[in-house]
């Protein structure tokens, strides 16, 4: 069974995420400094999607699944309404952050960092983002 | 959960935060920065011993000040994170932006 987590798009609720994605990644062998990246990687992605695709409504929800490829394990995260593909977002330059005091644009660039592979779905009105990690080269 | 201690030393102000940053509390993280831009403060520090977690809502909250802090004359850095919180400054390569050292008599040297 992949560990799964219902979140209601509200922000107060990204320390349970954060706490599900830390306990669901032991089993993988990643190391503290991984679990922290990963976690990281997969919050910017939430947190995007209840400000801005859900305008932070409580009554709304994103689903989460956590599955092990073989190799490298999964981050499912589905919403329902606009889809917001990561993959087409031009993140900004570092200096444009500065001189724009614009307080987000980093989530993204950290995602695209962190993770080895980041895949976009949407079908039906169902949006889904695949954060993809390797395992620890020494793991299984 | 995001603590701040407020601890001002003559024109130096550190701010201590305890615990998580993220996009449900950065606003408190702006609203300590905001206040600490008066003319008789000269350095702001950040200590970031007890910071266990920053999200990119907290780091856009240093970016947004970098220049402000800048024109201002104010010397701006953290101190102390530890290894998990530092590496995600690197990732970014926001320590080439933001001085970040070791400790805080570093910290408070750097205005000289």
């Amino acid at each position: 069974m992949s560990p799964k987590l219902i979140l209601s798009c509200s922000t107060s609720a990204l320390a349970d995420l954060r706490s599900f994605i830390q306990l669901n990644l032991e089993v993988f062998g990643f190391s503290e400094l991984d679990k922290h990246q990963i976690t990281l990687a997969v919050e910017e992605v939430v947190a995007n999607l209840i400000i801005h695709s859900h305008a932070c409504n409580p009554n709304e929800i994103i689903h989460l699944e956590i599955k092990d490829l073989g190799k490298k394990v999964a981050v499912e995260i589905t919403d329902k309404g606009d889809g917001f593909n990561l993959l087409e977002y031009e993140e900004p330059e570092l200096r444009q952050v500065i001189e724009e005091k614009r307080k987000g644009g980093l989530g993204i660039l950290l995602v695209k960092k962190i993770m080895d592979e980041i895949q976009f779905e949407s079908k039906n009105g169902e949006n889904m983002c695949r954060l993809i990690k390797k395992f620890p080269p020494n793991f299984k | 959960m995001l603590q701040i201690e407020k601890v001002r030393e003559g024109d130096v102000l550190i701010l201590q935060l305890i615990g998580e940053v993220d996009a449900s509390n950065s606003v408190l993280l702006d609203q300590s920065i905001q206040e600490s831009l008066q003319p008789e403060i000269k350095v702001v520090v950040i200590d970031g011993k007890e910071l266990k977690y920053i999200s990119s809502a907290g780091l856009g909250v240093f970016m947004s000040y970098v220049d402000d802090f800048s024109e201002r004359g104010i010397h701006f850095s953290i101190f102390g994170l530890i290894q998990q919180v530092g590496e995600v400054f690197k990732i970014l390569g926001l320590d080439r932006v933001i001085a970040i050292v070791p400790d805080k008599t570093t910290a408070i040297a750097l205005r000289k």
